[in-house]
């Protein structure tokens, strides 16, 4: 049974914030349960060793632990085990690609194809990219309710097309996109697709093999776990083919002065000392996840947003951007005559923390004519009474700012 | 939201309510755009120089409550004022809102004195300030907040 009250009792942040503290803001960090901060606690009180390179106890636990992690996220996302790097977030992830793929294989007039309602970190890395090889960005645009519009197909991917890159879950609208079909079409005119996929793992199953994706990212601490840990995807094949990113300790087979041979895949991309204590905190944050249930979890965030948006709906002032059928639970609003950063102080003295600002996705905001928004994010550990809150505060705002109370 | 009423003066929520001089300028001698990247405020401050006194000010653009009053209040205290005298304002402007110290009659910009206990507002407090610090030295590149 999914029992919002004994989740709440896992995270210890809730014993030590006062009792009105509402947390809204998952999308950007989570909360951590006291079972991934032991986890982490463990391997710094208990055996606190670098891996792969200790013959002793202590290494060789820690080895266990480190690759251990690595078994636990393949299996989260159906992926074999050499496919899972770690590195030490979505940012990294898409960087390694942009480097170690992209600048290998694209040339110019080469064609990537992004969405317009990418993450910056979606977005900047392609932007060096392109500059660099000379290949063209193309952008997939949304519509006014935060669906990608995938009308003219054959406008977007082109024999030109080489390297396709989406958002899976957006980040400000909430809205899932149709991945599958994406990468689908991406593989018809012969590209290779890379998911962002920061939003959309925490949150509902995701299997590598079922969407068929070349690549897909995401991080540790917005599913639960540390932060300075996340994880890069890649099939297998594609990842043998490719140099490896950074030079260091750890990913090589064979070092003379002027040559090297490479590690086996995944460790060609980790060079140095890895962030083992982040990654052995992830594996827990996994662990935690499938003891309650991602399906369970995705159902009680499913409830929560439903009930908030027709309750936030119900307030006159409020804006909600996007309304795609298909949705996170992530809420981007704004509130007449409420600058969003007023809005957030406001809450704030409530106890309530919303984020607010530009989302990391200016190139939205421009589209939508707002230099920011509020946003509103859930997860296991929210209820209906934090919906209630935040409702009662947004009203209590407007009544503050029109000079009303 | 008694510990708010610091930061959030009904005189600030007049002046975001109805903010003043808040107008393009066809005529000006000066303009320079502000942005704050951390949450996206935008201002495009305008002034009329003439023999050494501002003639006139004006702005446009968006923001928080706190940085438009910033803004209104600044353009009904420096019309008029020599360059010397704005330089001076902007100075003391300054310390008040990063410590809090009011030195002098700092007329109708006391009611920012509270800003400095909130340092994430203390950005919204100082843009149009330092836009119109710039465009009184002609400073037109944009002015951004990060690098202050
Ligand atoms: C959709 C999306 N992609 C990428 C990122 C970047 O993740 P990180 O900052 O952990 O690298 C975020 C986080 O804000 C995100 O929401």
């Amino acid at each position: 049974m999914f029992d919002v009250k004994i989740i709440r009792e896992d995270f210890p942040i809730f014993s030590k914030q006062s009792n009105d503290f509402v947390y809204l803001d998952s999308a950007s960090t989570t909360l951590k349960p006291q079972f991934v901060i032991d986890a982490v606690n463990g391997y710094y009180s208990q055996y606190s060793a670098n891996v792969h390179r200790s013959i002793y106890t202590i290494g060789e636990q820690a080895t266990a632990a480190y690759e251990g992690s690595r078994k636990k996220v393949a299996d989260f996302i159906n992926a074999k085990d050499n496919s899972i790097i770690f590195t030490k977030g979505t940012t990294e992830s898409i960087n390694l690609v942009a480097y170690a793929w992209a600048r290998k294989n694209l040339k110019e007039g080469d064609e990537i194809l992004l969405t317009e309602m990418e993450h910056h970190s979606n977005l900047i890395p392609w932007q060096l990219c392109a500059k660099e090889t000379g290949a063209i960005l193309k952008h997939i645009p949304f519509n006014e309710d935060g669906t990608l519009d995938l009308s003219e197909p054959e406008k977007w991917f082109t024999d030109k097309t080489k390297l396709v890159t989406v958002i899976h879950q957006s980040n400000v609208f909430g809205t899932i996109n149709p991945i599958k079909e994406i990468v689908k079409m991406a593989h018809d005119v012969g590209a290779i697709a890379i998911v962002d996929a920061a939003q959309s793992v925490p949150h509902q199953k995701v299997d590598v093999q079922e969407l068929d994706c070349d690549f897909l990212a995401f991080s540790g601490h917005k599913m639960l776990g540390p932060t300075g840990v996340g994880i890069l995807y890649g099939k297998p094949e594609i990842l043998e083919t490719m140099n490896p990113f950074l030079g260091g300790g750890e990913m090589i087979k064979t070092v003379s002065l002027n040559e090297s041979t490479w590690n086996n895949i995944p460790w060609k991309f980790e060079a140095g000392t890895p962030n083992i204590a982040q990654a052995i905190g992830l594996g827990a944050a996994i662990d935690y996840i499938n003891s309650i249930g991602l399906e369970q979890i995705h159902q009680h965030e499913q409830l929560l947003l439903n009930y908030a948006l027709k309750k936030m709906q119900d307030i006159p002032e409020v804006t909600i951007y996007g309304a795609a059928s298909e949705r996170g639970a992530v809420i981007s609003f704004n509130v007449e005559n409420v600058h969003p950063h007023d809005l957030s102080q406001l809450l704030d003295n409530d106890g309530i923390a919303i984020r607010a600002g530009h989302h990391c996705a200016q190139p939205i905001m421009k589209k939508l004519g707002v230099s920011a928004t509020g946003r509103a994010s859930l997860y296991l550990y929210n209820t209906k009474e934090d919906i209630d809150r935040l409702c009662e505060s947004i009203v209590k705002t407007v009544n503050f700012m029109g000079g009303r109370d | 939201m008694n510990d708010l009423r610091d930061l959030y003066q009904q005189l600030i929520l007049d002046h975001n309510q109805s903010p003043q001089n808040f107008r393009d300028m066809e005529d000006a001698t000066s303009k320079v755009d502000g942005h704050n990247p951390l949450c996206g405020d935008e201002i495009t401050l305008y002034l009329k120089v003439i023999d050494n006194t501002i003639e006139d000010i004006s702005f446009k653009g968006s923001g928080c409550a706190i940085s438009k009053a910033s803004a209104s209040i600044m353009t009904t205290l420096i019309k008029g004022k020599t360059v010397a005298e704005a330089e001076g304002l902007f100075t003391r402007f300054h310390t008040m809102i990063t410590t809090g110290k009011i030195s002098g009659d700092m007329g109708k910009l006391a009611v920012l004195a509270g800003v400095y206990k909130f340092p994430a507002r203390v950005k919204c407090a100082v843009l149009s300030w330092h836009t119109m610090n710039n465009a009184l030295h002609n400073k037109t590149e944009l002015t951004t907040t990060e690098s202050l």
